[in-house]
């Protein structure tokens, strides 16, 4: 007799398994705007199923839990049903003995605290207040509404130059989109469902390479209205390109000797050729729109007399300064913060860091940028000191593994305490207090002082990328609202609190977020701005995108970026992607499942062809 | 081109034409249930599915484009079960109890279920039934809904109401008012073109024939109804009467037969609105500084409840003429109860209307001014006026013709015009013309604004004015027509709306088709009886010449203001 034996799983093991991950897949693919209660019942079915069985309170509970749930569903639901639910579940959440039973609980109990007002409809109105507003998911997950299947459509056709206007309608800048966008649009693509999201961004990166020279459209009819753009970063420049093209006359003032912002003054060339930035910016000047550089509102040039002089401002100032970490050595020289090597680097002017140790203190993608340009300039040895775990970092991914690939030291669970100086009063090193992971709060874990003893990491230059402020004193001094912390207070649709020509959008009222939010901003304030001055122009393409045909959708793997390899990209600042090839192209292209036509999207309209 | 084959027939058919369209062109019939044309192409019912050669999945015909060298097969045995599957899940979530259904007879899915043969369906039934506020004139069954989404296509693309709207997802995904609000506090206009355009009895209007019969029953009361212009053009279609044998004199006879005491034109009222309406507007161009423009004509109670609802500020430009209803509720329940020397509240006034607005305009507390209740007591569609022809057992088809009485059963050509787009505008400028110029014109020359398309603009000259007139049908032209007036891209004097596209002939309250528009070929029967009529012209209308004479004194006189106009402030 054996007395031990290998354990394999069976078929129906195997098979389950399977449908776990093609369970987790499809609901990563959910569409926003579902009933939630519906949802939380349907997870609740799932949680029940997965009980064992022993204990009462999840094996009976979560059971009657369901019915509640399911009677609140079927409008057979009173308050006081609301309320036997809201006991029960907290009953289960004490009593239940493992984290079946009280996560389950745990979860009903979120929600009705999450999305109240959702039970509160069934209940008293018998329906759901939610809506699916926009079916398509990418379109409805893009901030700029981007017509995605569209353009993918046309990728698919070969019709580049069309995908770039298609884009162009709703985001000015396909181009630097193509390159350094967050890509929302792919996170709950309900490609998903089949295998993978489709690889959306480097669709459109792959459009733009291959669209030659798009002109842009022709304006409407001058109009005399003049309107002040303060900043040109992608947010303001994408709201004198709209409004240009609806035949104001827009004047952006920069502080700075070039425009782009924070893609030209924060983000690397590697990840976003200066090239490739120049010539977007110069095809969206081309609609006729005026410059004037280096010229500070505030200081250069008063609020007041802009107000006198133009029809309307837009306030796209973004979030351009540094963050102070508020430790002892901070004032040392070679104490530097991220944002002001980037702004340095931004006009070219590279500094040598040759055999030099860097120690970055940040875990966002400003600390990954600093990190691997640092590389870039030499460095000899960089570490990025950060206080929570590493998956817990705002970076995007592929920005820290890239960093790490590149020779960055990750340094996760490290929290400064102080800056080591020299006799001299130079940095030479950065104690940093070991952290253990503890509970989690709004999503993330809180990092806690552990046992272990402080140390301190040996450097030659410490780049501190905390994250970054907004100036905005001057306009508070006009009268335009100012939240703590600086940032400006705009409504939804971008106009400001009783200065009916003012507008304010993108990071300086968001504080520092994405580029494609920028461009969003700045597309509502510009059809805010032209309805506020009176008129209601329309912006439209006349692309037309190819009817989508028969759904032979077979399963296929997703495209993948390459990237250029370690060893020479380190070397100098070029774009370290590889865009895609023809060939992946059309394979990539032809993954898109065009919801726009299929499922909802006929019905709702997948595609809004003018706004 | 493209070439393709379906069921091995060979079919030539236009790029981007649907399988659908191109079957049609080879005469294929392929099922289709949700699928109405160009405004609801969302393939949900799946019962037009159809097997493509190499694609393992089975599309929809409605909404999926040729290909070259395409092979098609709509009746395959993967179609044909399939199909029949998706038809019991409907029958499944449908209440099948036709015998009580308004739509028996006519339903879309019935006539499916039918064809396809199904003779026992395989699943549980899970009927969900929701409230509704059963005094409303539009009632929706949630327990015969489909959701084909044809209803919320129809009010947003056509009428730009959006008053349906999906509600709820997964499971409990259904149609419902818009914006989570009931349907009495949302802006239907009770056009009823939702209604007409479902496939099923999930919408309807609200039956009152009930209290008609109870009418008809009470000794004491007087029966009076009056026929509206479009009734006529289409009253004999669920009858299975011919054009032919579907006359207006034969309804009338219908009507005698069920026990009505006096039968009336609203003919008659529609020639007494265009001498008020008309009057008024000659008024308002004597005074062209100080008067806004354009007129709106009043006499659709869809059009009237949308300017309230959605261009409240433009209510003050709406003509103050009461609708022809109206009119003849006012003057039944006195001029006639003088002539024939009873009590006003003896009457019991009914109107028969191509309409389910008109159920709420005559139910509207301050429309009333013959101080005998309501002036019209109650108002039927013509789809209720049928059932109660079926209901009495009448087969109209043996009756012979029969007169209107007198005299409120004289009407013009001018006044039948009414049920058709440009109708009114058209008898009011032959009218105007009249008035102004003091001889006819030639009664057809107007007839520029005659047509279906939704918004159609003419200028005439009257005496030397420059007249500009536009005539829209359809809410979604009209709000398309106030927002270019908006944006002072159009400009004009007179403008008639009509809610329902073609007009009253389109109304909501007639006969349904599936599938088909038949506002065009009523209107034609209008106008064909206009040219053969008599009278042309309302200002020559014997009945309301006397009328004027006898008891209203002239045109937007004390009296003629006090019953005949109305304050659409009110109400």
């Amino acid at each position: 007799m054996s007395r031990l034996r290998i354990i394999t799983q069976n078929q129906a093991q195997k098979t389950v398994e399977n449908l776990y991950e093609q369970l987790e897949q499809r609901i990563t693919a959910s569409p926003p705007g579902l009933c939630p209660v519906d949802m939380a019942a349907s997870f609740l079915k799932i949680s029940h199923a997965q009980s064992c069985g022993k204990c009462v309170p999840c094996r009976i509970g979560l059971g009657q839990l369901q019915c509640m749930m399911e009677d609140i569903l079927d409008g057979r639901g009173t308050e006081d049903t609301l309320d036997l639910l809201e006991k029960t579940a907290s009953a289960i959440f004490y009593s239940a003995d493992c984290a079946i039973g009280y996560e389950a609980a745990r979860m009903v109990l979120e929600g009705m605290a999450g999305f109240r007002d959702d039970y509160e409809s069934h209940i008293q109105k018998g329906r759901c207040i939610c809506e699916l507003n926009q079916p398509v998911p990418c379109v409805s997950q893009c901030p700029a509404g981007v017509d995605v299947p569209g353009y993918i459509a046309l990728v698919g056709a070969k019709r580049y130059e069309d995908a770039v206007r298609l884009i162009r309608k709703d985001n000015p800048m396909p181009a630097v989109c193509g390159l350094i966008c967050e890509h929302p649009c792919e996170n709950r693509c309900r490609r998903n469902m089949m295998d993978s999201s489709v690889n959306i961004r480097g669709l459109k990166r792959f459009a733009v390479e291959h669209a030659g020279e798009v002109p842009v459209p022709k304006p409407a009819e001058a109009t005399g209205r003049k309107i002040a753009v303060i900043g040109g970063g992608p947010g303001g420049v994408s709201a004198a390109y709209y409004l240009a093209l609806m035949g104001h006359s827009v004047t952006i003032f920069e502080q700075r000797k070039q425009l782009g912002g924070m893609l030209r003054y924060g983000i690397p060339s590697y990840r976003l050729p200066r090239e490739v930035l120049d010539e977007e910016l110069k095809v969206l000047l081309s609609v006729g729109i005026e410059v004037k550089y280096s010229s500070k509102i505030g200081q250069d040039i008063k609020i007041n007399e802009l107000e006198d002089e133009y029809d309307a401002v837009y306030i796209a100032i973004g979030a351009q300064t540094d963050r102070k970490v508020e430790m002892e050595g901070e004032n040392a020289p070679n104490v530097v913060s991220a944002v002001e090597l980037l702004r340095r680097i931004g006009d070219e002017t590279y500094p040598d860091f040759t055999g030099k140790r860097i120690a970055v203190i940040g875990g966002g993608n400003v600390a990954m940028d600093v990190a691997r340009s640092s590389i870039r300039f030499g460095a000899s040895e960089v570490a990025v000191l950060y206080r929570r775990r590493r998956v817990d970092m705002t970076a995007q991914k592929e920005e820290v593994d890239g960093a790490e690939a590149e020779g960055c030291e990750i340094m996760d669970l490290m929290a400064p305490v102080k800056i080591a100086l020299d006799e001299d009063g130079l940095a030479n090193g950065v104690w940093v207090k070991p952290q253990i992971t503890g509970r989690i709060k709004e999503g993330r874990p809180i990092p806690c002082p552990s046992m272990q003893q402080e140390m301190m990491i040996p450097c030659d230059l410490v780049i501190v990328a905390i994250g970054q402020g907004i100036e905005s004193k001057d306009f508070e001094a006009h009268g335009i609202p100012v939240k703590r912390g600086g940032a400006i207070e705009a409504l939804d649709m971008s106009g400001v609190k009783n200065l009916p020509s003012f507008f304010a959008g993108g990071d300086c009222v968001t504080g520092p977020a994405t580029v494609i939010r920028a461009i969003a901003a700045g597309k509502v304030a510009a059809a805010n701005i032209d309805e506020f001055l009176g008129y209601h122009h329309i912006i439209r393409t006349e692309v037309e995108v190819p009817q989508a045909r028969i759904a032979n959708r077979p399963t296929c793997g997703r495209i993948t970026m390459k990237e250029r390899i370690n060893t020479q990209r380190v070397k100098d600042f070029k774009l370290i992607e590889i865009g895609m090839t023809q060939e992946e192209a059309q394979q990539e292209s032809s993954r898109c499942l065009r919801c726009d036509h299929f499922g909802f999207g006929v019905l709702k309209g997948g595609r809004s062809k003018k706004w | 081109m493209v070439k393709l084959w379906i069921d091995g027939q060979k079919v030539e058919v236009k790029e981007n034409t649907t399988i659908l369209n191109a079957a049609k062109a080879a005469g294929i019939t392929i099922p289709t249930l949700c699928y109405l044309e160009s405004l609801n192409e969302i393939g949900a019912c799946r019962i037009c599915l159809v097997e493509i050669k190499g694609c393992n999945k089975l599309m929809a015909a409605c909404n999926t484009p040729v290909d070259e060298g395409m092979e098609i097969y709509t009746n395959s045995p993967k179609v044909r079960q399939t199909r029949k599957i998706n038809l019991e899940l409907i029958l499944s979530q449908h209440d099948c109890r036709c015998a009580s259904c308004v739509r028996s007879g006519n339903c879309s899915l019935q006539r499916i279920a039918n064809d396809l043969g199904i003779v026992e369906t395989r699943f549980p039934e899970h009927i969900v039934n929701k409230k509704w506020e059963q005094d409303f004139p539009l009632i929706r069954n949630n327990a015969k809904c489909i959701k084909c989404m044809r209803c919320v296509q129809i009010c947003e693309k056509v009428q730009s109401m959006n008053i349906w709207d999906v509600a709820n997802t997964g499971s409990r995904t259904t149609v419902d008012v818009s914006e989570n609000k009931r349907i009495t506090e949302s802006d239907c206009t009770l056009c009823g073109q939702c209604i007409t355009h479902c496939p099923v009895g999930a919408l309807r209007e609200r039956d009152d024939t009930d209290i008609v019969f109870d009418a008809l029953a009470d000794k004491e009361k007087i029966t009076v109804v009056q026929i509206a212009p479009a009734v006529r053009a289409a009253w004999g279609e669920s009858l299975g009467l011919t054009r032919d044998e579907a006359t207006v004199k034969r309804l009338v006879a219908a009507l005698r037969k069920m026990g009505f005491d006096y039968i009336f034109d609203t003919n008659f009222s529609a020639d007494l609105t265009i001498m008020e309406e008309g009057s008024e507007f000659l008024e308002k161009l004597s005074h062209k500084e100080t008067e806004v423009f354009p007129m709106f004509t009043s006499c659709c109670p869809g059009w009237v409840r949308f300017l309230k609802s959605q261009y409240p500020d433009m209510v003050g430009q709406l003509s103050t003429a009461k609708s022809p209803q109206q009119m003849f509720g006012a003057v039944t329940k006195t001029y006639y109860a003088k002539l024939l020397g009873v009590k006003p509240d003896k009457i019991f006034c009914m109107s028969v209307m191509p309409c389910l607005a008109k159920k709420a305009e005559c139910a509207m507390e301050d429309i009333n001014d013959a101080n005998a209740g309501r002036d019209v007591d109650i108002s039927i569609t013509t789809r209720e006026a049928d059932r109660m022809i079926r209901e009495e057992h009448i087969n109209p088809a043996l009756l012979t013709e029969e007169e209107f009485d007198t005299p409120l059963g004289v009407g013009s050509g001018a006044g039948v015009i009414f049920g058709a787009t440009g109708g009114v505008m058209e008898a009011a400028l032959r009218s105007a013309y009249y008035l102004v110029m003091k001889e006819n014109p030639s009664p057809d020359a107007f007839s520029k604004v005659r047509g279906l398309q939704g918004w159609k603009e003419a200028e005439f000259d009257l005496g030397g004015t420059r007249l500009r007139i536009a005539v829209v049908s359809g809410l979604k032209n009209a709000r398309r027509l106030i927002k270019a007036m908006r944006r002072c891209e159009v400009q004009y004097d007179f403008v008639e709306v009509m809610a329902c596209p073609g007009g009253c002939s389109g109304g909501g309250g007639q006969p349904i088709h599936d599938g088909e528009e038949l506002a065009g070929i009523r209107g034609s029967v209008l106008y064909g009886l206009d040219k053969s009529s008599d009278i042309r012209f309302s200002h020559e209308n014997p009945s309301v010449i006397k009328c004027y004479e006898d008891f209203l004194d002239a045109p937007l006189s004390h009296k003629a203001h006090d019953l005949l106009h109305t304050c659409h402030f009110k109400g």
